[in-house]
């Protein structure tokens, strides 16, 4: 282990590590977790040739405050990020920083994550990977469950932020292609209990926009605006969950299911969004509308293939600067 | 049986093994889940990324990126139930139990409810040769069954902000100990001084789907004993 560290000047907001995520281990309520955004997510590796799954740092509206304490780092912040970068040799003039761009960081030098833009969720990557105790080969911090790396605890202020170094690359690299098309559609598919719905609610769920409330974290996003009432009961026998489940309990208010999500629920799912719009409207922030439009398994199906070829043409465009 | 083969994501199947919630239709689905979970942990099988069992349900998250999905659904359409054989543990698990008011948040109010005395309760829920059906909503949770029927209650109307961990609650013929603390809506009628939760174990759960509990009662004193031993 290396003592190459960052320290923590400021947190930042639900600042965690997080990987791919656990697997094999749902049935004993342990949920799958992960990047919220996982385009993101391989993007951050890739930039800095880390391996695929190497365990980076997610936050949400404001990242963290850091400040390299010991040692050479090559960073990389990447999403809808205004971050600022200051050099000790440089007298610590703050500079504009870019993302999708990797930066060599010097002992002393400060980066500081301030906001994301419009989006929510944001992420720091360092070669090599930091230096963390995984949990079942999982470098993701469930901190409901206070399981994972740090304890199972978010990023907190003044502790320290170590990372691995083997040897520091000489190239910087960056993206030369990133399209980034927001819209607020959302995809779903047709839920397991769309049977609970009459079809004049199933009309209105597709027709009318739900709000993003200010309920909204990794766990779940709780939508307004638009309720849905089951037809008879808000209940099911508690059943396995898969992320981007949309449960609708009693209130009418759905809850569309993000990364963390409870391992079992209760309440009936009108619907599940789609793999590849996970991401779309996790980064909606709070009294953002959306409206949700029904796709075929087959349209999701290529969706996720075409979001497999993008990824592979993103990284392509990769140069050295 | 598998009555039904459902796609509901791009990376999931829930199968069905029938309407309603009983121990035989859990079983069922316990078996199924250990027959596959088994082959998973052999050698990543079908690359299959989790598989959860629930009362009358087993969900299998699966990678779309592999594009195995009609090999998966080959697999799951060919098993043959019955041929299994019983999968579950049989070794009964104790757990001990202290029923005193200090513990027993809502012991009065379920005997209101029910119009049976509390220790009619107690003595009706030592009995009970529980079965976990499934264990989730928090790391270790079990949901076991089945409670005699005159002791059915529902969910509290209003749910507590916080439950202490360990905290034993029933609703329905249903029987939960919370691992930690958590807000929750469980009539809780007792607590136990041992933990059902170790992260760092190789196998954390205390409990799995399937397993067999009895619950043992101790004294207040007994409570304490125990806790500080842990």
């Amino acid at each position: 282990m290396s003592n190459y560290h960052f320290v923590v000047e400021r947190s930042g907001i639900h600042t965690t590590f997080q990987d791919s995520g656990y697997e094999h281990l749902q049935h004993i309520g342990i949920t799958t977790g992960g990047v919220v955004d996982n385009n993101l997510f391989k993007i951050a590796n890739k930039l800095l040739d880390n391996d695929f799954n190497e365990t980076i740092i997610e936050f949400a509206y404001q990242g963290p405050r850091l400040r390299l304490d010991k040692g050479k780092a090559h960073i990389v912040v990447t999403g809808d990020v205004h971050f600022m970068i200051s050099k000790k040799s440089e007298d610590f003039s703050e500079k504009l920083g870019e993302t999708f761009k990797t930066y060599q960081l010097n002992e002393g030098d400060i980066i500081d994550i301030l906001a994301t833009k419009s989006s929510v969720y944001g992420y720091f990557a360092v070669e090599g990977g930091f230096s963390i105790n995984k949990y079942n080969n999982s470098g993701s911090t469930l901190v409901r469950s206070a399981i994972g790396p740090n304890d199972g605890k978010c990023i907190q202020e003044n502790q320290l932020v170590k990372f691995n170094l083997k040897s520091i690359k000489k190239n910087l690299k960056q993206l030369s292609y990133f399209s980034d098309h927001k819209d607020n559609i959302i995809k779903v598919l047709e839920g397991p209990q769309i049977n609970f719905f009459s079809s004049e609610t199933i009309k209105n769920f597709f027709k009318r926009t739900f709000r993003i409330s200010n309920n909204a974290d990794r766990m779940g996003i709780r939508l307004e605006g638009n309720e849905i009432l089951s037809k008879n009961s808000s209940n099911i026998p508690s059943e396995g969950i898969i992320k981007g489940s949309i449960q609708v309990p009693g209130d009418g208010n759905p809850i569309v299911l993000m990364t963390d999500h409870p391992t079992i629920g209760g309440y009936p799912k009108i619907a599940t969004v789609i793999l590849n719009d996970i991401s779309k409207i996790a980064h909606l922030s709070v009294g953002k509308k959306i409206r949700f439009q029904k796709v075929s398994f087959e349209t999701a199906e290529k969706l996720c293939d075409k979001n497999e070829k993008y990824l592979d043409k993103i990284f392509q465009s990769i140069t050295t600067i | 049986m598998i009555k039904n083969i459902n796609q509901i994501s791009e990376q999931a199947f829930l199968l069905d093994f029938g309407g309603e919630i009983t121990k035989e239709i859990n079983q069922n689905v316990i078996n199924v889940f250990y027959y596959v979970y088994e082959q998973i942990r052999k050698d990543n099988f079908l690359d299959l990324k989790n598989c959860v069992p629930s009362y009358n349900k087993l969900l299998l998250q699966f990678n779309p990126v592999k594009k195995n999905k009609n090999e998966i659904f080959n697999f799951i359409n060919a098993i043959e139930v019955a041929t299994i054989g019983l999968q579950t543990d049989h070794k009964e698990i104790e757990i001990p139990i202290c029923y005193d008011e200090e513990f027993a948040l809502d012991l009065h109010d379920v005997s209101i409810k029910t119009n049976i005395d509390e220790d009619m309760i107690i003595k009706s829920h030592l009995s009970t040769n529980f079965f976990v059906y499934m264990i989730g909503f928090m790391p270790g949770l079990p949901f076991m069954g089945d409670l005699q029927s005159n002791l059915s209650v529902s969910r509290l109307i209003t749910p507590r902000v916080c439950v202490p961990s360990q905290s034993v609650g029933v609703v329905e013929k249903f029987c939960v100990i919370y691992p930690n603390e958590s807000p929750g809506g469980w009539n809780i009628i007792g607590r136990t001084p041992i933990r059902l939760f170790f992260k760092n174990k190789k196998n954390p759960s205390l409990l799995k789907p399937g397993s067999n509990v009895k619950f043992r009662l101790i004294s207040k004193k007994e409570f304490f004993e125990l806790e500080r031993d842990i």
